[in-house]
């Protein structure tokens, strides 16, 4: 599915003509691990200097230079930091607004890129332009009418505002997620829905039974970007959900760090919690995570 | 058959074209028709024609927050796009432990906006934060960061950088891309390293970097997280991004009106930008396709 080329290793050994290149490639390998351990202290380093001072006692943290490592360990920044505010709540929240989005963008995403990609109907190819058109539009622009809908609804407060988009396809951004899964629909040999549609099989059938198992990949690279996206919206929220027992951790972390403005120790100790999660997420689906993005970049 | 495709083609695309005709065209409209309207919430709109189109034009907040938007797209795209760009060719060279690599460079792009909001408030802190730390320990002076007018927007530009993630994955899958005959061809012309790179890496990853490009170019724009929690868009207003300013005519002064007529500023501005980005793209983003001899 992604365009990667393996490079060829033979040919690019080949490529070597003289003895003399042999010395300059090995300073030149050296150098290469030397830039690239260069490159990544500054990457690592804010990671570092969250957990030191998610485990240091305030005293430790206001010292000149500064420590690195904490003495003793201030585990308590995490149990202080993550009760006094219901961290453990706003945990549950966004893990419902997040499951409920991912099923319904899955869903409706895969079911409207069978359409558009596997069954013939007049007009589709319009109608799915006119659905790609939409990923111009700046979210600043939809962002107050919409606002006024769902307060027009009574449903502020509620969770509706951000579950029933997705619901809809996704709406707005979820069109890049049928996109997606349209070009992941055209690989299947359509062969598989012919001989199903001679044995009688309805369309569901052949979406829910053929096509559905054979595209894993791209549905573990939609499931997991809107997981995240969702995950991680703040925007959404805000707007959204205002009393506290609805909060997600975004906005659990955002109305913290107001309270506690010069609290270092239990901020980063609630930080760290809130990163956590998505960062083990990662290390479980790592090849999805890349394919994912290279597949968002590659097909465009 | 037909029938029966045509049936249940329409019905699996109903829930996009729904979602598409009452999230995003419905809204659009609506907010077309709003910014001709003076109007607060819990109050009904009247119709103004494009007054709040020629206010905007004497607001000076308005060309403000245009200005500090600009000041950043244009200081944090072009550097994330040159950091993830040579990230990625580095990577791209054959290293050992490329999934480790890999996961380092991406690892910033994982956290959470508003948990990387809150660390980086540390990271700058003028007292007692990391950068200052080390610049002290180097014997260097330290800054106030995001707590100064001159250096606020340049302070959120370095921490944008970090994020690079995401488009050096792509620059790096771009530069795997790259056919290996075209390398060899430069070797046996005997080209050096800087030939490979000028003559065949460069122009073979113009679309991906025109890519990168475009969608840096819309993200950043819109970029308001920072403004929101970080510094409330100033010290002295310096870090009044386009979109916060709109949130908050929206949603703190209640102006709904004239924050659907920013709305649509935007819309037009990112508009005329992309277009000025696609014609200027001709003179210098290679397509094998089209731009065949």
């Amino acid at each position: 599915m992604t365009a990667v080329a393996t490079p060829d290793k033979t040919a690019r050994r080949g490529v070597a003509p003289t003895q003399g290149l042999r010395r300059p490639r090995r300073y030149g390998r050296i150098l290469l691990y030397v830039a690239l351990l260069a490159g990544s202290i500054p990457t690592l380093l804010p990671f570092v200097w969250l957990v030191r001072s998610a485990l240091m006692q305030d005293a430790q943290m206001f010292v000149s230079p500064p420590q690195w490592l904490p003495s003793p360990f201030q585990w308590s920044n995490f149990s202080e930091a993550l009760t006094t505010q219901p961290f453990g709540r706003y945990f549950l929240n966004t893990l419902v607004i997040a499951v409920i989005s991912v099923l319904g963008t899955v869903l409706t995403c895969s079911v409207a890129a069978f359409s558009f990609s596997r069954l013939r109907w007049r007009g589709r190819n319009v109608v799915f332009a006119l659905l790609l058109s939409g990923v111009m539009l700046p979210y600043a622009v939809t962002l107050i009418p919409t606002f006024v809908m769902w307060q027009q609804l009574d449903a502020i407060d509620t969770i509706a505002p951000l579950t029933v988009p997705s619901w809809f396809a996704g709406a707005g951004g979820g069109v890049f997620n049928i996109f997606l899964l349209r070009q992941f629909f055209l690989t299947i040999p359509f062969e598989l829905d012919e001989a199903a549609y001679i044995d009688g099989a309805s369309p569901w059938r052949v979406f829910w039974t053929i096509v559905m198992p054979l595209s894993k990949p791209a549905i573990i690279v939609v499931t997991i970007f809107t997981f995240i996206g969702t995950w991680n919206d703040f925007l959404g929220p805000l707007l959204y959900l205002q009393s506290e027992e609805n909060y997600t951790l975004s906005l659990g972390l955002a109305s913290f760090q107001s309270m506690y403005l010069t609290q270092w120790g239990y901020l980063m100790a609630a930080s760290a919690a809130v990163i956590a999660p998505i960062i083990a997420l990662f290390f479980f689906l790592q090849r999805y995570f890349i394919e994912g993005v290279t597949l968002t970049g590659i097909k465009n | 058959m037909r029938r029966l495709e045509t049936r249940w083609g329409i019905l699996m695309a109903l829930p996009a074209i729904l979602g598409f005709v009452i999230f995003t065209i419905g809204p659009m409209v609506a907010s077309a028709f709003f910014s001709l309207t003076d109007w607060t919430i819990g109050g009904s709109p009247s119709f103004t024609g494009l007054d709040n189109y020629t206010t905007m034009v004497h607001d000076e907040l308005f060309w403000k927050s245009l200005g500090t938007t600009t000041y950043y797209t244009l200081g944090a795209v072009p550097l994330v796009l040159i950091v993830s760009f040579a990230v990625a060719m580095l990577l791209n060279e054959k290293v050992r432990g490329l999934a480790v690599w890999r996961t380092i460079f991406y690892l910033p792009t994982l956290v959470p906006a508003i948990a990387n909001v809150v660390l980086w408030i540390w990271i700058f802190n003028p007292d007692f934060g990391l950068l200052n730390s080390l610049l002290r320990q180097g014997g260097l002076p330290g800054s106030q960061w995001i707590y100064a007018e001159s250096t606020a927007i340049p302070s959120l530009i370095i921490m944008s950088t970090w994020g690079f993630g995401n488009t050096m994955v792509i620059f790096l899958a771009g530069l795997q891309g790259v056919p290996r005959h075209l390398y060899e061809a430069v070797s046996i012309d005997g080209g050096g390293a800087w030939r490979r790179f000028w003559h065949v890496t460069l122009p073979m990853m113009t679309p991906t970097i025109f890519y990168n490009l475009v969608v840096g170019v819309v993200g950043t724009f819109q970029v308001f997280n920072q403004a929101y929690v970080m510094t409330e868009g100033g010290p002295n207003h310096a870090t009044l991004f386009y979109v916060y300013y709109l949130f908050r005519k929206a949603f703190t002064e209640s102006e709904m009106g004239y924050a659907s007529a920013l709305a649509w500023t935007l819309f037009m501005i990112i508009m005329v930008v992309t277009f000025l980005m696609f014609r200027n793209a001709r003179r210098w983003v290679y397509y094998e396709m089209a731009g065949a001899r």
